[in-house]
């Protein structure tokens, strides 16, 4: 529980004159759930995007488990552990709910340079992308259309995705994002039941999926970290409650 | 009912095409063979590009390159006196294999309108090239003497043999590419053309999975080209001019993109409304261009879309 599993250090990344991220140092721990919050575009999405490698740091560096990932593309950090859903959720919209997770457990289990045998047709694909809809609740919804299923659906679809790639680090950006109430609090159960057995991290501007999910929150603002620690002082910061907290603690 | 559609037109379709030798030869019109053997060749090549421009997404504006690589390959050999067919359709699909590994490997690593020019560009390379190697007829092309021989196997010029031959690939190539498709590998070339970034997120990285589709797409086509030669028995740069490109991509619009028969069904409507257009009137193309604009307008799913029915 307390081994460092990513570290970000000296992480900077700028669009133009914009600094997007400006030297953000970040430990997350092995099994912990560590939460991003910060106003909108304070660079949440920019920090996630460099963690997963679908975008390069123009200086600092990322340590996964040790070993610095700072120049691996994505897929390749993908093998190694790393699974993210999108702030706009990013499925395959043509396929059906089971072939999108089968597709996720498929990128993990062989090779994927064979070109006879039906991949719907293989047994043990199937059984364990239905297993992970079952776990999402999705269980009744596997032959649909992903473009067919409900938003929240679709954002369960998503992390059902990332789950079966049997991640090591789950990186989540705003997985409640444009959910009704409802919803909402389905994700949150999903969440809290996945977390503990994993380590996430939780970019979320829902204060409750935060406060009830985190273990440890970092406070993201104008591209730097400016505090980093657990709910209930994070809560009591001074600083962060007058640069993005104040009104909905207050509330 | 859906299922049954489904399994009744391919079955119905390949009746037909079996019969077709037997009612050329009923109705003394030995043309209609002629007419539908090159269809069934163009709808080979149709196929191939289907799957890197339907199920891969790479629009490649330059397959006819591979049909043009293949006729020479065979062209060339018996220019030196190599009639044997297996040779010659070996070297056919293994150089247009090599061409697409060379082109692919480049124009891979673009995306969007630089991939359209690239694919288009190494296409006119080659047409060029064609034009200007004066040995084998340069721009004129080079009649081909002698058919490939495959002794004891097929006679090809013998009109029905060579006939049945060519159905017998084109059904083989529709079984494989089905396969293709479905298959782990098919799946990964959909997927990264359906979102390129959530498949790199799963863990794989589409590159080489695209240029093996365009590799096999490549050597099909080739194999498609070591056919036309043998049909038309002449052979000219033409083979590879970009709008013979862009006549295959059309009929993988027209057809659908969406299923594997869909290009055969592409190439039937586009040369046949083409030989029909043509024996009416010679502004026949005035006709034709906006029969297509109208049908990409509205049939989105393309002809393949009003025969099968669509998944869920
Ligand atoms: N590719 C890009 N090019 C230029 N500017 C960008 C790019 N991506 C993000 N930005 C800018 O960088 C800043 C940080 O964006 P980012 O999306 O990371 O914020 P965020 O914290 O995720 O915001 P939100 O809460 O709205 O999702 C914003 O000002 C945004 O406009
Ligand atoms: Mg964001």
């Amino acid at each position: 529980m307390n081994r460092t599993l990513l570290e970000v250090r000296g992480l900077r990344k700028s669009f133009g004159a914009l600094l997007a991220s400006d030297d953000v140092d970040l430990e997350v721990l092995e099994g912990e759930t560590h939460a991003i919050i910060g106003p909108n575009g304070a660079g949440k999405t920019t920090l996630i995007s460099q963690l997963a490698g679908n975008l390069f740091p123009d200086r600092g560096r990322v340590l996964f488990a040790g070993e610095d990932i700072t120049a691996l593309s994505a897929p390749a950090r993908a093998r190694r552990g790393f699974a993210r859903s999108f702030q706009i959720t990013s499925i395959y919209p043509d396929f059906t709910a089971l072939e999108n997770v089968m597709l996720a457990v498929q990128a993990h289990s062989g090779s994927s340079f064979r070109f006879w045998r039906p991949a719907r047709e293989e047994p043990s694909l199937r059984s364990a992308a239905s297993a992970i809809l079952e776990e999402v609740g999705l269980g009744g919804r596997s032959g649909v259309l992903a473009a067919n299923l409900a938003h929240g659906e679709q954002r369960a679809l998503e992390i059902a995705t990332a789950l079966a790639t049997r991640p090591r680090l789950l990186l989540l950006d705003e997985p409640v994002a444009g959910m009704g109430v409802e919803e909402t609090q389905r994700m949150i159960a999903l969440l809290s039941f996945l977390k503990g057995g994993k380590t996430l991290i939780l970019v979320e501007h829902d204060m409750d999926a935060v406060f009830s999910l985190a273990d440890r929150i970092s406070v993201l603002v104008y591209g730097r970290i400016i505090a980093t620690g657990a709910p209930e002082e994070i809560r009591a910061n001074p600083e962060v409650r007058r640069a993005y907290l104040g009104e909905e603690v207050a509330a | 009912m859906n299922s049954r559609i489904r399994a009744i037109v391919p079955a119905a379709g390949l009746v037909l095409l079996a019969a077709v030798p037997l009612a050329a030869a009923l109705l003394d019109q030995p043309f209609y063979l002629d007419l539908v053997r090159r269809i069934m060749i163009f709808a080979i090549a149709a196929l191939s590009l289907n799957l890197i421009l339907g199920y891969g997404g790479m629009i490649s504006f330059g397959h006819a390159a591979y049909l043009g690589v293949g006729a020479y390959a065979v062209g060339v050999l018996a220019h030196y006196g190599i009639n044997d067919g297996y040779l010659q359709w070996a070297l056919a699909i293994g150089a247009s294999a090599l061409v697409a590994l060379a082109i692919g490997a480049i124009s891979i690593r673009t995306s969007g309108v630089y991939f359209i020019m690239i694919t288009l560009a190494f296409t006119q390379m080659l047409y060029y090239l064609g034009i200007s190697i004066e040995e084998y007829g340069g721009d004129d092309g080079m009649r081909l003497q002698v058919k490939s021989q495959f002794p004891g196997l097929i006679d090809l010029n013998d009109a029905n043999a060579f006939y049945y031959l060519v159905l017998a690939i084109l059904v083989l190539a529709l079984f494989l590419g089905q396969r293709l498709v479905d298959s782990r590998f098919g799946m990964v070339i959909r997927a990264a053309k359906s979102n390129e970034v959530r498949t790199r997120s799963i863990g794989f990285s589409p590159y080489p999975y695209r240029l093996a589709a365009f590799v096999i797409a490549g050597a099909v086509c080739g194999l498609a080209g070591a056919l036309l030669v043998n049909h038309t028995a002449y052979l000219t740069p033409e083979f590879m001019n970009w709008t013979r490109s862009g006549e295959l991509m059309f009929m993988v619009i027209l057809g659908g993109m969406e299923s594997i028969a869909g290009p055969v069904l592409g190439a039937f409507a586009l040369l046949l409304l083409e030989d029909a257009l043509s024996g009416w009137t010679q502004h026949w193309q005035l006709v034709l261009g906006p029969l297509l604009v109208l049908s990409v307008l509205f049939l989105k799913r393309g002809l393949a879309g009003l025969v099968f029915a669509k998944n869920e």
